[in-house]
């Protein structure tokens, strides 16, 4: 199942459940190996999970939900689509995903990096939040489903849509609950997606530097031109207040 | 807006005892007292008072008195004071009517309704003082069957068992948050649970670097804003809880004002100082027990398979049936927390209105477990108003296997149950951040205060075990055959699965 050769394993993942899986990685990594490609991934939940060892990991095949939840440092690169949750309450790291995304995508993350070269499903980006010495960025090169950015708190998370037919995003509900932290979206989008807790904004030269730096990542890793990114106008959306709740009660 | 509300309560100070030393006027910390320098006396602003009886204890004359408003509200057994009152606060702010602790309306308390059973005659009784007396309870998954053998000519358990806990009482400190309460509460509550030899819950509000070294005797819990939730507080406790729900607020999610977000709470919630922390009413990756299970052996494979993983929920109608899922989802630990749970800040109508007791829910759950054949598959802890070591006692008769107090460890610490708790201006320095106030607990005090409580309770039980002729809780663990009901219908016996007193 497993070849170790100085530092890097090549682990075939077929057939095996991700207890077991998992497990050869933590004692691999607990043995030195700091670089992995895992071959054959089909559906297994868990890679990366509570990994705070910088380690590179190439995943080839389908991982399942939950990839690198928890996770602190090491970079993973999916060389096919990811399921629900990835980064779920990440806190350092990179993961790069080239093909799409389930649901929850970078829930509760709150430091690292997230690039995924296609569409995401529901949920993206909520609660995202910074803490004190750090903020996460997400970033979705097709299209994004409802809740995108729900009650998020911190973090800059950019949607892309370079999928679309129609150039939108298909998103509602955008930003509900917003509380924190930077939305950009590349293309028109009407106000009726918006939820009721942000206002959209053009961009400033601030937002213009910020696009270009994580941009140019993203154009780097999946091979897209910058400039046809950049050809398109950006809507920047911002929490109309830090306390969208703050005046519900009687005290 | 001028407010149409009298004062609850009125301030006496006996003037001819008064010393005019003003500890009163620096310890009300609601703005209920001062001092008039030209009069030289102490007045009351009774309409700021919440009779959380700080002044009156620290008094050191014992001149202070507090009452409540003799005031009369026309009697109205529809249009009750309460009621009246909830309008007029809403008309002068429009908003909802928040609270602290837990409900305080007169809804049966079935501890009060159920008696102990003790040996007569036919089985001694035992002194606990003179003979060996059991309270050591583990938490964890139990096998189905256990394989025993002999290793090195000794018996030994060949059965690989999952994480266990090991408490030497079967009470828990319950889920509180920094945040909710102060740095020194926590520091007590760690230090009393290692002293005790039980575990402490920090709530969701993460864990203090320095209250790391608790690790062992340390609950940390994942809440849906998983606030503090990182690599080294997975690895530290004994067991992680995924808090789903709490009985003084089932179904809603909390938020912690930007103004409570100190230096401290913002490094161990992890977010920037200053900012509200909202912890939104669902986990938005949890929808179903397919996806609870996701997030248990999340947590399982984050924590190596180390640590015991709990899941807490509000008792509420289907309590049973999500136990259920719950337990199948791989929870190790199932926690109902009941409607009389407390907490530090909550909508008034939801804690007074939704969910269940837990004295029913432990009850249904319990059965419900049993009936499927996958109670030893969980542990079973309650909360939600253990206010003594009967109450313990009968909860686990019940079938619960340990309990948490929550409330009596604030009130050992110093609470008085004044309900003010969400305004974070606590007079006693339990549930505030304010530098001034908090430094009213001493935490080698309160430690003391709560190990004293601990030992106590634990003497008790151990004293009703011994009187029902039982030398360890673990013979006592869901046995109702020693509890008798008074004053309840046949369908409260029923579902507490107890006989009458009588019978």
């Amino acid at each position: 199942m497993k070849q170790a050769t100085k530092g890097a394993m090549t682990i075939d993942a077929d057939g095996i459940h991700y207890k077991e899986l998992n497990n050869v990685i933590r004692t691999a990594i607990s043995e030195g190996v700091r670089k992995f490609k895992l071959k054959g991934v089909n559906g297994q939940r868990y890679i990366g999970t509570g990994i705070n060892v910088p380690v590179e990991m190439d995943i080839f095949g389908i991982p399942g939900s939950d990839l690198a939840a928890f996770m602190d440092g090491p970079r993973i690169v999916v060389h096919n689509n990811a399921q629900d949750a990835i980064g779920n309450t990440m806190n350092e790291g990179e993961i790069i995903v080239h093909g799409h995304a389930g649901d929850v995508a970078g829930f509760s993350m709150r430091g690292g990096r997230v690039f995924i070269e296609g569409d995401v499903g529901y949920r993206v980006g909520i609660h995202m939040k910074s803490s004190p010495d750090k903020a996460p960025l997400l970033v979705v090169g097709g299209v994004a489903h409802d809740f995108l950015g729900e009650y998020m708190a911190g973090g800059i998370l950019i949607v892309l849509g370079l999928t679309s037919k129609t150039g939108k995003i298909p998103s509602q509900f955008i930003g509900t609950g917003m509380h924190g932290g930077v939305i950009y979206l590349r293309g028109r989008v009407e106000p009726h997606q918006l939820g009721k807790e942000v206002t959209p904004l053009d961009l400033d030269d601030e937002d213009k530097k910020l696009l270009q730096l994580h941009l140019t990542d993203f154009a780097r890793y999946f091979d897209v031109d910058l400039k046809k990114i950049l050809n398109v106008k950006f809507t920047k959306l911002l929490p109309l207040t830090h306390r969208p709740y703050g005046r519900l009660y009687a005290y | 807006m001028r407010t149409f509300l009298p004062p609850e309560f009125k301030v006496k100070i006996e003037d001819s005892k008064c010393i005019r030393c003003q500890v009163c006027v620096k310890q009300c910390s609601f703005g209920a007292l001062f001092f008039d320098e030209q009069e030289n006396c102490v007045w009351s602003k009774d309409i700021n008072c919440v009779a959380c009886r700080r002044c009156a204890v620290l008094c050191p004359t014992e001149c202070i008195d507090i009452i409540e408003n003799p005031l009369v509200y026309k009697k109205h057994s529809n249009w009750t004071a309460k009621a009246q009152k909830d309008i007029l606060k809403q008309a002068e702010t429009g908003g909802i009517l928040l609270t602290g602790t837990g409900c305080d309306m007169p809804y049966p308390i079935y501890w009060d309704h159920i008696l102990l059973d003790a040996s007569q005659v036919t089985n001694p009784s035992i002194d606990p003082l003179r003979e060996p007396m059991e309270l050591r309870t583990f938490l964890g998954k139990k096998p189905d069957f256990l394989e025993a053998g002999f290793k090195d000519g000794a018996v030994a358990v060949k059965t690989k068992l999952t994480p266990q806990v090991m408490l030497e009482t079967p009470i828990m400190f319950a889920a509180m948050s920094l945040g909710a309460i102060s740095y020194n509460c926590h520091e007590a509550l760690a230090r009393a649970a290692a002293e005790a030899k039980t575990l402490y819950n920090t709530g969701e509000g993460g864990l203090h670097k320095n209250l790391y070294k608790y690790g062992k005797n340390t609950i940390v819990q994942v809440a849906s804003g998983r606030f503090g939730v990182h690599h080294d507080y997975l690895q530290a406790p004994s067991m992680i809880e995924i808090k789903i729900g709490q009985g003084a607020k089932p179904g809603i999610g909390g938020h912690l004002p930007g103004e409570k977000v100190s230096a401290e709470i913002s490094e161990t919630r992890m977010i920037p100082q200053g900012t509200d922390a909202l912890s939104p009413a669902p986990h938005h990756d949890i929808y179903s027990i397919e996806d609870l299970g996701q997030l248990v052996y999340a947590l399982k494979e984050a924590s190596n398979y180390e640590k015991l993983v709990a899941v807490k929920i509000a008792a509420v109608h289907n309590s049973a049936a999500i136990s259920s899922g719950m337990v199948r989802a791989g929870a190790d630990v199932i926690v109902l927390d009941g409607l009389r749970g407390g907490t530090g800040a909550t909508p008034t109508t939801i804690r007074d209105n939704v969910g269940i007791p837990v004295e029913l829910a432990l009850a249904a759950v319990d059965d419900r477990l049993r009936e499927e054949g996958i109670r030893n598959q969980a542990s079973l802890v309650i909360s939600g108003s253990i206010r003594s070591s009967t109450d313990v006692v009968k909860a686990i008769a019940l079938g619960a296997d340990a309990v948490y107090i929550g409330t009596a460890a604030l009130i050992a610490m110093g609470c008085t149950v004044c309900q003010k708790c969400y305004t974070g201006k606590c007079a006693w320095g339990l549930a505030t951040q304010d530098p001034v106030l908090t430094k009213r607990i001493n935490p080698n005090v309160a430690t003391r205060r709560l190990v004293n409580l601990l030992r106590g309770w634990s003497l008790e039980i151990k004293e009703i075990l011994g009187a029902m002729g039982i030398n360890a809780i673990e013979s006592l663990r869901g046995n109702r055959l020693r509890l008798r009901g008074v004053g309840l219908n046949d369908t409260e016996l029923g579902i507490l699965g107890i006989k009458h007193a009588g019978r």
